[in-house]
């Protein structure tokens, strides 16, 4: 298992195109990838699920990959994020 | 047999083609148990994967015609067709309760819905809903074989039937193929009436029953002029409308001749006709018609096509783009006119008894001061650019107009002392749309560099009658006499103090009004740039010494809207 924790910067949170991105990048991967937030998970491959969450400025959030290419996973939303200026 | 239908003429011009019906058909379907729920899992994969196919065409299709921005909203709904939670959420219904994978979708998708709907400190989320029931429907359309409307996929010649068109119908629309449209309601102001100018496609609106009398291919007449449209025509008649077409476009040709001349009287006197734009899209339009000025830039298009407010470089880039468009002639921008029937999904207002009476335009800004301020310096940055002129819309007090220009005369300051650079002179004036100001005309007229009237929302505060109401519609009088002795208030207390009184609301382009308004002496028509050039071919008949004693005789004798129209026919016979 692969983890990572983000801090979010970006004045409206994950949502709209950012949230979209999110999930593209986790899509392309074969391992379980969550995000969790104030003790909620929700997968991360799952647009529903991840503006289900709510996720606004100032949050500290966790990303999660569990799979054969887990560590790839988290390297690539850790750039989505940072590309996105979503957290540093 | 024939069949005809009237309606209000929103937009001038003869089309014939097949009617196209913008219509949602039925989706309702009943709840069945299943005996072999794999079997109803692969159902549903086929209708998603269908679904899917279908939005990647539509998705091309609205990049191409439309551009990329307008086809994002599709991306969101193969993203939201992609999820594994949804997906396998209703695959999991189907197998533990043995339902069909209409109940099984619906049911889920709902839950989806209430909760995004429930986001109520987040406008934003709650507008998901929608993306999640429009996904819904095409992948129930799927599965009970029935197909949606796709606007986005026409490609043959038509005629657009529908109740009403939104924003987001007629950014699906093609131009190429879209030949006219008819609706069942709105009026000369709708959004889909002021479309239909914008795209200068013939069209009908109001007309009261146009889905539920013309089916799907069914040949059609849309003349725009008089709003009237033939069903099912005769051969003769479509000879008829021909002809007319054909006289139209010839007319058409004409007025064009008059794209690069001056807007001048018989007797030789200069007046300015301008356009009213939306977006800095719609200048390419009104240099085409041959506009002298830009008399309104509505401004709110920058808020309301954006999930959030719209950055100062944002603003600062749209305004530039139309100020360098016009190459040296005037752009009028309007700040931020959001309230009464204009929302915005990250902003949100109180509900409210009366919205046109309350909390919108000029009261929001100067209560939210950040977000004016963040306008008047994109403003202030553009104006280096051309010839840029702002106005306040619904002005009611000298107090207000006081209060704005200083928070405008604060940010000039601090961008000067920064060394941003910024035009000379600026004119900074108010819309003229609330009776009061018009009443005290002659003061404002001290602090306001110009007047714009805007008469739809003048006529309706004066005549106390919600234009959007049918049941009191004849109260739209713009040709009354306490109309017109209203606007020849405005106009000469502008005079008085020196300054100029443009016009852009629909009567700067109305052929009645056009010479009264000559008469009365307004410096400035602003008009659907299409109205342009037919109103310039006007101005050419008309003589000011006669047109002052007509407007003269309108706002002292007359008695009735009725008397105004008999005397404009008399004196321009």
């Amino acid at each position: 298992m692969e983890k990572k924790e983000f801090h979010i910067i970006a004045e409206t949170g994950i949502h709209a195109r950012p949230a979209t991105l999110l999930v593209q990048a986790a899509s392309k991967f074969n391992a379980d990838v969550t995000l969790s937030y104030n003790g909620k998970s929700v997968n991360l491959k799952s647009i529903m699920g991840v503006m289900s969450l709510g996720v606004g400025q100032n949050a500290d959030v966790t990303i999660a990959a569990d799979g054969a290419d887990e560590a790839d996973a988290v390297a690539a939303i850790a750039d989505t994020m940072k590309k996105e200026g979503l957290a540093e | 047999m024939t069949e005809k239908l009237k309606g209000i003429a929103a937009s001038d011009g003869i089309a014939a083609a097949k009617a196209y019906m913008l219509v949602q058909p039925d989706l309702s379907f009943s709840e069945t148990a299943v005996d072999d729920p794999e079997a109803e899992i692969k159902r549903l994969g086929k209708a998603v994967d269908e679904a899917k196919a279908e939005l990647k065409i539509i998705k091309e299709k609205a990049t191409a015609n439309l551009g990329a921005e307008e086809a994002e909203v599709f991306e969101a709904h193969l993203t939201i067709l992609s999820d594994p939670e949804l997906i396998g959420n209703i695959e999991k219904k189907i197998k533990e309760d043995k339902v069909n994978a209409e109940k099984a979708l619906k049911d889920v998708t709902d839950t989806f819905i209430a909760m995004f709907e429930g986001m109520t400190d987040n406008a934003y989320m709650q507008e998901r809903a929608g993306d999640i029931r429009d996904v819904t429907k095409r992948v129930l359309s799927h599965l009970l074989g029935v197909t949606l409307p796709n606007p986005a996929l026409i490609n043959d010649e038509v005629v657009i039937i529908a109740h009403d068109l939104t924003p987001s119908d007629t950014a699906q629309l093609d131009r190429k193929f879209v030949k006219g449209f008819i609706t069942d309601i709105g009026g000369r102001t709708s959004h889909s009436a002021i479309m239909s100018r914008t795209l200068e496609i013939p069209a009908i609106v109001g007309s009261g029953n146009a889905t539920a009398s013309i089916k799907e291919g069914q040949e059609v007449i849309v003349d725009g002029t008089a709003g009237i449209a033939l069903v099912d025509p005769s051969a003769s008649e479509l000879k008829e409308y021909q002809q007319k077409a054909t006289a139209f476009a010839k007319q058409k040709a004409e007025w064009k001749q008059l794209k690069d001349a001056k807007s001048v009287t018989a007797d030789g006197k200069q007046f300015i006709l301008g356009a009213n734009i939306g977006t800095p899209k719609d200048v390419e339009g009104a240099n085409d018609n041959g506009a002298e000025a830009v008399g309104l830039f509505r401004s709110e298009f920058l808020y309301m096509d954006s999930s959030e407010l719209p950055s100062e470089e944002d603003q600062f880039k749209a305004y530039k783009q139309a100020v360098e468009g016009l190459s040296g002639r005037q752009v009028v921008v309007r700040t931020m006119d959001i309230g009464g029937d204009k929302e915005l999904p990250y902003l949100p207002l109180p509900e409210e008894m009366n919205p046109f009476l309350g909390y919108r335009a000029i009261r929001i800004s100067l209560d939210k001061q950040d977000i004016f301020r963040t306008q008047l310096r994109a403003l202030l940055r553009a104006s280096h650019y051309g010839q840029l002129a702002i106005m306040f819309p619904m002005i009611a007090t000298v107090k207000e107009f006081k209060a704005a220009k200083a928070i405008y005369e604060e940010e000039r300051a601090k961008l000067i002392a920064a060394g941003t650079p910024v035009a000379d002179h600026i004119e900074v004036g108010m819309m003229m749309e609330i009776p009061a100001a018009a009443m005290i005309a002659d003061k404002l007229a001290k602090y306001s560099d110009f007047f714009s009237i805007g008469t739809n929302d003048l006529i309706q505060y004066s005549m106390a009658a919600d234009r959007g109401n049918e049941h009191v519609s004849y109260l739209y009088q713009p040709y009354n006499p306490s109309i017109l002795r209203l606007i020849k208030n405005i106009i000469d207390a502008s005079h008085a103090e020196g300054k100029w009184t443009g016009m852009c609301g629909e009567m700067a382009g109305d052929q009645v009004a056009v010479p009264i308004l000559t008469g009365l002496g307004l410096d400035e028509f602003s008009m659907s740039a299409t109205s342009i050039l037919k109103t310039r071919s006007l101005m050419k008949k008309l003589d000011t010494t006669k047109m002052s004693e007509l407007a003269q005789k309108a706002v002292t004798e007359c008695e009735t809207t009725e008397e105004v129209v008999a005397l404009v026919k008399e004196y321009t016979k």
